[in-house]
């Protein structure tokens, strides 16, 4: 009994024995150390002068002055709250634009629609990253340039968002749609009570990667952006912390720390849902 | 019957139809429309005040083969791609099997993994500063302590490139290790078990039966980080520009500057192209592994 017990954990078939960490313990620890030394040595570094920071005098006093510095130094609120519209605005097109397709895709036949499918599938692959130039082009025409929709109208009609969704709905059993038709309820009606409500997970899910992916994005922000009024987080933190600008290194810190902290902080409460929203998120 | 039929089927389209209306209509103008006027920019000469564009064929193309800069730039996305998914995969591979056990600060091992996916590229490249800064950075006061002098990690051509590639892998690894630790999760404990059974080492068990098990994880992880070799382009902004001599210069970024900072846009659309291209195939690749397990079903 127990000697079965001791072989079946996990990782490694046996046990590490008592006391002396296993070679696996060892790693794994290792490789997590190094993986968040960056992260750590930031941190430290800004609550520390920054002629400390960069002498590593681990014994010197802390300080809040990096922060205090870098605060006044760039809009830090207005780039928030211009994150925190885009991150909005481009969760709401997403899911209305992917709740519909998706809807579509799942559960209507029309000519083409295989066709069209591939096509939306293509943009997986057609990164609106790699179409800078021209979308610049077409936003600037639409007027839309250094507005915050247009920051964010390239990525609504997302198709990872309408594939989540396609198959989300396809696991929806038929008798729950008949039923609900039988009830009296027309296409948008079925959509909106049973299918959004079954499909709740993926939408979660979906929310969380989208907003922690569109909080950190940065090259397209940069590119159609030219005014604070409009620049996120990521685009400010770019230029606060440009090796021109002659700010020091403990000061950048400050100000990184600062930027990742929403995120960071949200994530590590909800570490479970993040993981499990990008599990989710990731298995096709 | 019949046509009552038809006439449903008629209105199913039309429904079908409406509902993707939005979402075509942005994708036709975010994705495709842009594409087809990049590959049609690409063919034309940079227009001045005095003399507008006009139709030089393949003229931009041929501009970007004779020069060197291309070559470079086109080689160091090359080691870039080349280093960063093999390497990454690995390490997220590594990561999955001992996220997975039991080991003691599980929670801590994990969220460490994660924690880089989480941070904007340009911020992890703000955290990197610091190890990469020349005779203060925190490698080089570590190698100072076995007398090794100063390197300036990010100033020289031979460094560069590399210091961006370690970036890279820190920023992806826990990303994909992501996705290793699910596809673990759904491997039953008999095959474990049988495995222990019949005197199969760690090693083997793990060869033999968790990593062909986990191969279309793989081929998923490998598609994503074959993209994100040329999307992961953010660091180069805060780290080298690109420099020094273009020694750490990426294909994204060199778009950019060409499109942004030179003002090119024809070349810059010509570059496009070439990279579209390659995502074109890597789609293709994907969408055949798609369609065979389709039909697997």
């Amino acid at each position: 009994m127990s000697a079965r017990a001791e072989t079946l954990p996990a990782t490694g078939l046996r046990l590490p024995r008592l006391g002396l960490p296993s070679l696996d313990a060892l790693g794994a620890w290792t490789l997590a150390l190094i993986w968040i030394a960056p992260l750590v040595f930031a941190a430290w570094a800004a609550f520390h002068s920054p002629r400390d920071a960069l002498a590593f005098d681990i014994t010197a006093p802390w300080t809040l002055d990096n922060f205090a510095a870098a605060w006044v130094a760039a809009p830090w609120l207005r780039y928030f709250f211009n994150t925190m519209m885009l991150v909005t605005t481009i969760l709401a097109g997403q899911l209305v634009l992917c709740t519909l397709a998706g809807y579509a895709f799942a559960r209507f036949a029309f000519p083409g629609r295989e066709v069209l499918f591939y096509l939306v599938l293509l943009q997986l692959f057609i990164l609106p990253e790699v179409l800078i130039v021209e979308n610049y082009v077409i936003v600037s025409r639409l007027g839309l340039f250094d507005t915050i929709l247009g920051i964010g109208a390239p990525y609504m009609a997302s198709a990872f968002g309408i594939f989540l969704l396609r198959q989300a709905f396809k696991q929806v059993p038929k008798e729950l749609e008949e039923a609900a038709r039988v009830e009296g309820c027309g296409w948008l009606g079925v959509l909106w009570r049973v299918y959004i409500p079954a499909a709740k997970p993926v939408y979660l899910a979906y929310a969380l990667v989208s907003v922690a992916t569109h909080w950190n994005n940065f090259l397209w922000p940069l590119v159609v952006t030219n005014s604070t009024t409009t620049r996120p987080l990521t685009v400010g933190l770019s230029l606060f912390a440009a090796p021109e600008s002659g700010v020091n290194i403990a000061v950048i810190s400050a100000a990184t720390l600062m930027s990742i902290a929403p995120l960071l902080v949200a994530f590590l409460i909800f570490q479970r849902q993040f993981l499990q929203a990008f599990l989710r998120a990731g298995i096709r | 019957m019949s046509d009552t039929d038809s006439l449903d089927r008629r209105r199913m389209a039309l429904y079908g139809w409406m509902l993707l209306a939005p979402a075509l209509i942005l994708l036709t103008t975010f994705a495709f429309l842009p594409t087809v006027t990049t590959v049609w920019q690409s063919l034309f000469s940079r227009g001045t005040a005095r003399r507008p564009a006009e139709f030089i064929g393949a003229e931009n193309y041929q501009y970007l083969f004779d020069d060197p800069v291309f070559w470079q730039v086109a080689t160091n996305n090359l080691i870039y791609a080349g280093v960063t998914i093999p390497v990454s995969i690995v390490i997220a591979l590594g990561m999955a099997l001992w996220a997975n056990g039991h080991l003691p600060g599980r929670g801590f091992i994990r969220a460490a993994y994660f924690t880089p996916t989480m941070l904007p590229m340009i911020a992890a490249a703000n955290l990197w500063l610091f190890f990469y800064t020349p005779s203060i950075g925190l490698i080089d006061r570590i190698a100072g302590l076995f007398g090794i002098g100063a390197t300036n990690w990010l100033g020289q051509p031979e460094t560069a490139l590399w210091a961006i590639i370690i970036v890279t892998i820190w920023k992806e690894a826990g990303f994909f290790m992501i996705f290793y630790l699910a596809a673990l999760q759904t491997i039953p404990p008999d095959l474990r078990e049988a495995a222990v059974i019949e005197g199969a080492s760690r090693w083997t068990y793990t060869r033999r039966i968790v990593l062909p098990l986990l191969m279309p994880t793989t081929l998923f992880v490998m598609i994503n980080a074959m993209i994100n070799s040329v999307k992961l382009i953010d660091h180069l902004f805060i780290l080298t520009k690109g420099g020094p001599n273009n020694a750490s210069k990426l294909l994204l970024y060199w778009i950019w500057e060409t499109a942004f900072s030179y003002f090119d846009r024809p070349t810059a659309a010509a570059l496009t192209v070439m990279v579209l291209a390659v995502l074109g195939l890597v789609a293709v690749f994907q969408f055949r592994g798609l369609e065979k397990r389709i039909h697997y079903r």
